[in-house]
């Protein structure tokens, strides 16, 4: 059995967005939580959130993770109010 | 009603003891189940049952890297982020531990595109096959595994807990493949833009 054309593209999609140097998934997850509010901010991603960024490219864990935590956020905000 | 309290309160009192500490778990708690029964509650996966384990598992995290928290979000965000790790975690493991990674790099192999050969974008059919042949004849048996069960989906703490490596470990062995693949696709004239669409949608 080979990868599917889908499986191809993901690996081409991941390799494209790879850098010489990143973070890894337990640096994210420190700083992950300042990436979303800013981003349910609508703030410009700031300089030192870059590598959290293309972190989030190219692992899928942590995207699932990040999308999870907006939901989270939101879910709380409406807790508070 | 769960008292919410800034950051400096918030870590004050779980260093505490006594009923301080007490009342700032609960609270804490109670904001955490808020918060994952919004991020878990489309997963199939998920039932309700599985929520005290996830909570405790949660807090004993989140009391361990209290130090490491950096004041730059919400506490609670913070804290919330750690709770999905730990619940995501454990799903991800339940659903993918009785696979074999050995048996699913055996089923799957990195031939050249004859299977796909319809769908490939012919201007790029060029790069698939390039990509296979470093795959191929530039990794390691080990990064080859990894990038192949990764793109399967297979949970990064399953693959490193049958690889016998730690999860930077492994983060590193797939980072080191990626990288290896990139260079030499660039040195073999393949751009950034070649890399996108190489299949029909």
């Amino acid at each position: 059995m080979s990868m599917t054309g889908e499986e191809i593209q993901r690996l081409l999609d991941v390799v494209r967005d790879t850098q010489a140097v990143e973070i890894d998934c337990d640096v994210c997850l420190m700083q992950v939580g300042e990436f979303a509010e800013d981003r349910l901010a609508g703030k410009p991603i700031a300089e030192g959130l870059k590598a959290i960024e293309q972190h989030l490219l190219i692992c899928p864990e942590c995207r699932e993770e990040f999308e999870a935590l907006c939901q989270a956020i939101n879910a709380l905000k409406k807790t508070a109010s | 009603m769960v008292r919410d309290r800034n950051n400096d309160e918030w870590i004050k009192s779980l260093e505490a003891e006594g009923p301080v500490r007490e009342t700032a778990l609960a609270d804490l708690r109670e904001l955490l189940v808020v918060g994952l029964k919004s991020s878990l509650k489309s997963r199939s996966d998920y039932v309700e049952s599985m929520m005290d384990d996830f909570l405790q598992d949660s807090l004993i995290r989140i009391l361990q890297a209290l130090n490491q928290f950096q004041n730059r979000s919400r506490f609670v965000t913070w804290a919330t982020s750690i709770a999905i790790r730990v619940a995501m975690t454990e799903l991800r493991k339940r659903r993918w531990r009785d696979v074999s990674l050995e048996k699913l790099v055996a089923d799957t192999n990195f031939d050249p595109v004859s299977d796909v050969d319809g769908d490939v974008v012919p201007e790029r059919r060029e790069l698939v096959e390039a990509m296979y042949r470093v795959i191929n004849t530039q990794l390691t048996d080990r990064q080859r595994t990894v990038l192949l069960a990764e793109i399967k989906g297979m949970a990064q703490e399953e693959i490193a807990g049958q690889l016998g490596c730690s999860r930077n470990a492994l983060y590193k062995l797939s980072h080191d493949a990626r990288f290896r693949l990139k260079q030499e696709l660039v040195q073999a004239g393949f751009d950034y833009q070649s890399f996108a669409f190489a299949f029909n949608e």
